[in-house]
């Protein structure tokens, strides 16, 4: 099968759809047609502007360039993690849990994967490179937030019931492993469910791009079970990494509850 | 002598603008504490539990609350507070000695039935939540108690039962307490000595 270039004329048309949707949305005042217009441009151009990047970075193949994308990418992911809490770490400690947690895992599995399963020569090829740490990168980035939401609204919200659980003796680990377990729960869960879902409920995005780019499906399927499982490791460890690291800030060496390390994000 | 020696020592216990406090309370012996609302009277009390930061020193049998790790320390100083909170389902879940001979006895000194262990916590009233509370904290055999406003949902006839099995666990074990409480006629009955705060949290009065 050829792989049918588009071109930007296919992409205006494709355009028209989503300018009809913003008329329509308009004319019944639902007030989302500008934020609908300013994402679809958003969308446009950033992804416009990483396919020049990434042509680049493919075109040159430079370890430094790579190393740097790589980066940026995870201290954004770790800025996004930290901007989703409702109550968030002071002192830039609920960015760092997260950026530590998603390089031990995504990294890790990324790494482990280009030069274990794919066996890709150099391991730091861009075209297997970034997607991988991407997709990984994203998702754990959402299991983390989930999870670290989780940690610190149910502590700020049972903090009557870690004291108490405190007051009778017990360890800053015995009183919030209630909450603890939860919040690894949340974190957990999404990409429990996207795992049990696959080809049946949904066709994975990323299958279904390979098949379009022209992949045969049997090998679109087996990278995308491929994908699946390094995504369910990934956001896994990277979650209870996450939510060891925050659990253990709400509370100093004296196995005091300290909420004050919270403080509540605007609205 | 060792009956000399105090079982809690405070020295200059601050928290917050609170304080700062000196006392000495004797095994057996109990200390109320006294003060209008907000003087800081709960945040003493947790100060010497350990459950905030503050300043100054708290002693046990003259060891200092730092040699302790945190648990010990509150597992042998232990603080009720005057809305206590519930991690599990059913009273049973929180006793370990509901059905040792000694947690009968609580229950009965107290006037809880046995049947009311097994019910959730949500059917029960906030007054034998309360009495519940007080026999959980003793469940853990304390040296010391901290208990903030341990009958203010009592009726008259469990006021006495509660002031009653204080009593005789602190005569028992020479167990020190110190008593918070708004009511003077009580703070007679359950305690050897008196201290009150004044409205910005300073001692004004000891007796």
């Amino acid at each position: 099968m050829q792989l049918i270039s588009l071109s930007f004329a296919d992409l205006a048309l494709a355009a028209i759809g989503v300018i009809a949707l913003a008329v329509t949305t308009a004319m019944l005042r639902l007030g989302v047609a500008r934020t609908l217009v300013v994402a679809a441009i958003r969308t446009a151009a950033q992804l416009c502007l990483v396919g020049l990047i990434l042509e680049a970075v493919f075109a040159e193949r430079a370890f430094v360039w790579i190393a740097l994308i790589a980066l940026t990418m995870l201290l954004l992911a770790g800025r996004e993690a930290a901007a989703r809490q409702t109550r968030r770490f002071t002192g830039g400690y609920g960015f760092a849990a997260g950026t530590i947690s998603m390089f031990l895992s995504a990294f890790v599995t990324t790494v482990l994967t280009l030069v274990v399963v794919i066996r890709v020569e150099p391991w730091y090829t861009p075209q297997y490179a970034i997607p991988l740490l991407g997709m990984l990168l994203g998702n754990t980035m959402t299991g983390i937030a989930l999870a670290l939401d989780r940690l610190t609204q149910n502590a700020w919200r049972e903090a009557a019931v870690i004291e108490a659980r405190l007051a009778l003796g017990a360890t800053a680990g015995q009183a919030v492993a209630d909450i603890r377990r939860e919040a690894m729960r949340a974190g957990m869960i999404p990409m429990i469910n996207a795992m049990a879902a696959a080809g049946i409920i949904s066709l994975p995005g990323m299958m279904t791009g390979q098949i379009l780019a022209g992949s045969p499906p049997w090998e679109a399927v087996k990278y995308q079970i491929l994908i699946m499982f390094l995504i369910a490791a990934g956001t896994g460890f990277g979650t209870l990494s996450a939510v060891t690291l925050g659990a253990r800030r709400l509370f100093d060496d004296r196995h005091r509850l300290r909420l004050e390390r919270l403080r509540r994000a605007r609205p | 002598m060792a009956s000399t020696r105090p079982r809690l020592l405070l020295r200059g216990l601050s928290i917050g603008g609170i304080g700062p406090l000196d006392a000495a309370i004797a095994p057996g012996e109990c200390l109320a504490l006294s003060g209008p609302s907000g003087a800081g009277k709960t945040r003493l009390l947790r100060a010497i539990a350990d459950l905030d930061p503050h300043g100054g020193e708290c002693r046990l049998d003259d060891r200092p609350a730092g040699v302790f790790a945190a648990p010990a320390w509150r597992r042998a100083v232990a603080y009720l507070p005057a809305e206590p909170a519930w991690w599990a389902d059913t009273p049973r879940d929180h006793l370990r000695t509901a059905d040792a001979p000694a947690g009968h006895d609580r229950l009965a000194a107290l006037d809880l039935e046995t049947t009311m262990l097994d019910r959730p916590l949500t059917q029960l009233s906030s007054g034998q939540r309360q009495r519940l509370a007080l026999l959980r904290l003793l469940d853990g055999q304390p040296q010391v108690l901290l208990l903030d406003e341990p009958t203010a949902n009592l009726d008259a006839d469990n006021i006495a039962r509660v002031e009653a099995l204080v009593a005789d666990y602190c005569a028992e074990r020479d167990a020190a307490c110190v008593w918070v409480s708004h009511d003077p006629g009580q703070r007679r009955r359950v305690a050897h000595r008196q201290l009150a705060l004044d409205g910005r949290g300073r001692v004004t009065a000891c007796s």
